[in-house]
C-alpha cells in the first residue's frame, strides 16, 4: 500500500509537470470591446474585425467577450452588439464562436456612423460588465481615434472606476488636427491615460495591428 | 575619541606612537604568555576531540548501516535465488511431465520395434533352397561321351534337359527366396527410422533435464554463497542492484513519458465531460480526471501483474488461492480493457475537436476551411496510442519493483557513502584545528621574540637555548586530543 502511495504521489508530480502552463493556470479572462462608430472612422471597422477574430482565437473556455459600439450615448447595455461566455465545453465553445463571428460580421457590413462620439460612458459600461464577470483578468480595448465628442447635456468628467482593468487603446488615428500640432494627439493620448490610471486600471496603446500577440499579456 | 586619535595618543608622529603601541602590544603578550598557550591549545584540542568523536560516531553509524545494507542486500538476493531456483524446480517438473511422463510408452515401443526388427532380421536370414542333391550325378552322366548309340544319345540329352529344367527352378526359387528378403529387409527401414525417433524423443527430454539440472547447480552454489554471507556474493549483488536500479529508473522514464503522452490525448476530450474551467484546487478537474484514469490504469496493471505473480509488491495478492487470483485477474484485465477502449474513444474525441478547432481558426483567418487529405491516418493512430497505452503502462509494475527494491540498496550505499565522507571531513577538520593550534602557539611566540630572546639570556646561566615551546606543551596535551597517526602496515 505505502508503494502504491509513493507510485501515486510520483506519478501525479511528474504527469502534471508535464502538462502545459496554459492548462496548468486556467486564468478566466474578459474582454470588453468598444468600437468607435463616429464620423469616419468607421471606414476602420475591417481591421476592427481582424481584432475579434484575433480575440475569439484566443479565448478559451470560461472567458468573457462583449463587443459594442461607441456612439452618441455608449452607456447604455442597447449598445452592445455581442456578448457571450463561453462554455465549460470545447465543442460548444466552437459554436458559440462562429455564432459570435457571425453577429459582428453582419454589424460590420451594416454599421452607420454616429453623431457624437462618448468613449467615457463606453468605458463606464466596459467596467461595468468586467466587473460583473469576476473574470481574473479584465481588459477593455478601444478601437477609437479617442476624440471624444459629448452630446451637449452629457456630464462625464468624473471619476471612472476601472480597478484592475487593463485598458488597451487600438488603432488610434491621427486627425487633421493632430498633423497641424501633434501636441493634440500626445496631450489626448496623455489625458486618457490619466483618466484610465486615476479610476484604477492600467493604459497601454497599440497602434500596430500587427503585433496583436501581445494584446492580453499587458 | 576615534581609532586614529587612540592611536596618536603617544606621539604626534605615527610611527614613535605604532612603536609604542608595538612595545605595549609585545609587553602584554609577553606577560599573557602562558594563559594564552593554555587557551590557544584548549580551544584547538577540544575542537579536535569533539571532531574526532563525532566522526569515530559517524563511523560506526555507517557501519552500522553497511552491515543492516549487507543484510538486506543478502536478502533480496537470497529471495531472488529461492525464486530462480523454484522457478528452475517447476521448469523441471514441467520437462518430466510433458517428456518424461511419455517415457513407459516411449521405451515400450522401442522394445517392440527392436523385437519385430529381430524377427525380420531372423526372417532374413534363411538360407535360400538348394539344388537337389543327385543333379551332381546327373550332370556328369549328361556330360559322358554319346558315342554312336541313338539311344544313348537321346537318353543323354533327356538327362541334360532334366538338368536345365531343375538348374531353371533352383534359380527361381533362389530369386524369389532373395526377393522376399529385400522385401524384410526393406520393411524393416521404418522400424528403425521409428526407434530413431523414440529414442531421440528420450535423448531430448534427458538433455533438458541434464540442462536444468546445470542452471540448478549454479542457482544453489549462488544461493550456499548467499547463505554463508559471503562478501563475494554481497559485491555481487550490489553490483545487480545498482545496474537494476538505472535499468529500471531508464524503463520508468520512458513509462512516465508514456503516461504523458497519455495524458494529452486525453487531457482535451476530458473538458467535454467533466468542463473544462472547473478546478480541484490549483488544477483544472479535466486534468486531475485525466490524470486520475491513468493512475487506475497504473493500479490496475500493478494489481493484474501481480495476480500473475510476476511481481511481489502485494504478498495479499501473491497469497490468494488460485481461484481467487484468477478471478482478480479476469476483474484486472477486463476494468483494463474497458480504460483502454474509453481512452481511445476519448483519443478519437480530441481528434474531432482538434479539427473543428482547426476549422474554426481558418473561418477567424478569413481563409477557406481546407478539408486535409488523409486526415483519417492520425484519427485512427490517436485511436490506437490510446488503446495501447494503457496496457503498456500496466508492464510498468515490472519496473517499478526493481526500482524499489534496489532503490533502498542504492539510497543505502548513497548514505553510507555520505556518512563515510562527513566522518572523514570531521577527521580532517580536527586535525586540521590541532594543527592550527599549534602554528598560532608558535606566532605568538614569533611576535614576542624579542623578550623571550631577553629572558633567555638573563636566565642563559644553564640553558644556552630556549627549548621550543611548541616541543615543551607537546607533551602536556592530553592523551585524547594527540592526533592519531594511521597504524603502519
Amino acid at each position: 500500500m505505502k508503494n502504491l502511495i509513493l507510485i501515486s504521489v510520483v506519478m501525479s508530480v511528474l504527469l502534471l509537470t508535464g502538462c502545459n502552463e496554459q492548462e496548468q493556470r486556467p486564468k478566466s479572462r474578459a474582454v470588453y470591446m468598444l468600437l468607435d462608430t463616429s464620423g469616419t472612422y468607421t471606414e476602420e471597422l475591417a481591421k476592427a474585425q481582424k481584432i475579434i477574430n484575433y480575440l475569439l482565437m484566443s479565448l478559451n473556455s470560461g472567458d468573457s467577450i462583449a463587443v459594442a459600439r461607441i456612439d452618441s450615448g455608449s452607456f447604455s447595455e442597447k449598445d452592445i452588439i455581442a456578448k457571450v461566455t463561453f462554455d465549460s465545453r470545447p465543442s460548444t465553445v466552437n459554436e458559440q464562436k462562429r455564432a459570435f463571428k457571425r453577429k459582428m460580421d453582419a454589424f460590420i457590413e451594416t454599421a452607420r456612423g454616429s453623431a457624437h462620439t462618448d468613449i467615457s460612458g463606453g468605458i463606464l459600461q466596459a467596467g461595468e460588465y468586467l466587473t460583473e464577470t469576476g473574470a481574473d483578468e479584465r481588459y477593455a480595448l478601444i478601437f477609437s481615434d479617442l476624440e471624444e465628442d459629448l452630446e451637449k447635456g452629457q456630464v462625464r468628467d468624473f471619476l471612472i472606476p476601472l480597478v484592475d482593468i487593463k485598458v488597451i487603446a487600438l488603432n488610434v488615428t491621427k486627425l487633421r488636427s493632430d498633423n497641424v500640432d501633434p501636441r493634440d494627439y500626445l496631450h489626448r493620448l496623455e489625458a486618457w491615460e490619466q483618466r484610465v490610471q486615476q479610476g484604477g486600471g492600467s493604459w497601454k496603446v497599440v497602434n500596430d495591428l500587427e503585433r496583436l500577440d501581445s494584446l492580453l499579456k499587458l | 575619541m576615534n581609532v586614529t586619535d587612540l592611536l596618536m595618543v603617544w606621539s604626534d608622529s605615527p610611527g614613535v606612537s605604532f612603536a609604542i603601541w608595538l612595545a605595549l602590544l609585545v609587553l602584554v603578550m609577553y606577560l599573557a604568555r602562558m594563559p594564552a598557550h593554555q587557551l590557544i591549545r584548549s580551544v584547538s584540542g577540544t575542537l579536535h576531540g569533539a571532531l574526532r568523536l563525532a566522526a569515530r560516531s559517524l563511523r560506526k553509524m555507517e557501519e552500522r548501516l553497511s552491515a543492516r545494507n549487507k543484510e538486506v542486500i543478502l536478502s533480496n538476493g537470497r529471495d531472488a535465488a529461492e525464486r530462480a531456483i523454484e522457478r528452475e524446480f517447476h521448469r523441471v517438473n514441467a520437462v518430466v511431465s510433458r517428456d518424461l511422463a511419455a517415457y513407459p510408452a516411449i521405451h515400450r515401443e522401442i522394445k517392440e520395434a527392436i523385437e519385430r526388427i529381430e524377427a525380420d532380421y531372423q526372417k532374413a536370414s534363411d538360407v535360400p533352397p538348394l539344388p537337389p542333391a543327385w543333379l551332381d550325378a546327373v550332370d556328369t552322366i549328361s556330360k559322358v561321351a554319346k558315342g554312336g548309340d541313338s539311344t544313348v544319345a537321346r537318353i543323354l540329352e533327356n538327362i541334360a534337359e532334366t538338368l536345365e529344367d531343375a538348374h531353371r527352378e533352383t534359380l527361381k526359387a533362389w530369386q524369389d527366396s532373395s526377393r522376399e528378403r529385400h522385401g524384410l529387409l526393406k520393411a524393416m527401414q521404418p522400424q528403425w527410422r521409428q526407434l530413431q525417433q523414440s529414442v531421440g524423443q528420450a535423448q531430448g527430454a534427458v538433455a533438458g533435464l541434464d540442462a536444468r539440472t546445470q542452471s540448478i547447480d549454479a542457482h544453489m552454489q549462488h544461493y550456499e554463497e548467499i547463505r554463508r554471507g559471503e562478501d563475494h556474493a554481497a559485491r555481487m549483488l550490489t553490483s545487480s542492484s545498482l545496474t537494476q536500479f538505472f535499468i529500471s529508473g531508464l524503463v520508468l522514464v520512458i513509462a512516465i513519458l508514456g503516461g504523458v503522452i497519455n495524458f494529452q490525448l486525453i487531457a482535451l476530450p476530458m473538458s467535454e465531460m467533466v468542463g473544462g474551467t472547473s478546478q480541484l484546487g490549483p488544477l483544472r478537474t479535466a486534468d486531475v480526471a485525466a490524470m486520475v484514469i491513468i493512475m487506475v490504469e497504473v493500479a490496475m496493471g500493478l494489481f493484474l501483474l501481480e495476480s500473475l505473480r510476476i511481481t511481489r509488491l502485494f504478498p495479499v495478492i501473491g497469497s490468494m488461492d488460485d481461484a481467487m487470483r484468477k478471478r482478480m485477474i479476469v476483474i484486472t484485465f477486463s476494468i483494463l480493457f474497458i480504460l483502454a477502449s474509453i481512452e481511445a474513444s476519448l483519443a478519437y474525441m480530441r481528434d474531432l475537436l482538434a479539427m473543428d478547432r482547426e476549422a474554426i481558426a481558418q473561418s477567424l483567418a478569413g481563409s477557406g476551411v481546407v478539408e486535409a487529405q488523409f486526415r483519417w491516418i492520425p484519427s485512427i493512430g490517436q485511436m490506437v496510442m490510446g488503446f495501447i497505452l494503457p496496457f503498456t503502462l500496466a508492464f510498468v509494475a515490472i519496473p517499478l519493483e526493481s526500482f524499489i527494491h534496489s532503490s533502498r540498496t542504492v539510497m543505502g550505499i548513497a548514505l553510507s557513502g555520505l556518512l563515510r565522507s562527513i566522518a572523514f571531513g570531521l577527521r580532517l577538520l580536527g586535525n586540521l584545528g590541532y594543527q592550527a593550534g599549534k602554528v598560532l602557539v608558535s606566532l605568538y611566540d614569533l611576535v614576542i621574540m624579542l623578550p623571550l630572546r631577553i629572558e633567555q639570556m638573563a636566565n642563559g646561566l644553564g640553558r644556552r637555548r630556549e627549548p621550543s615551546l611548541h616541543e615543551d606543551h607537546e607533551d602536556e596535551l592530553p592523551v585524547d586530543v594527540l592526533p592519531t597517526r594511521p597504524a603502519t602496515k
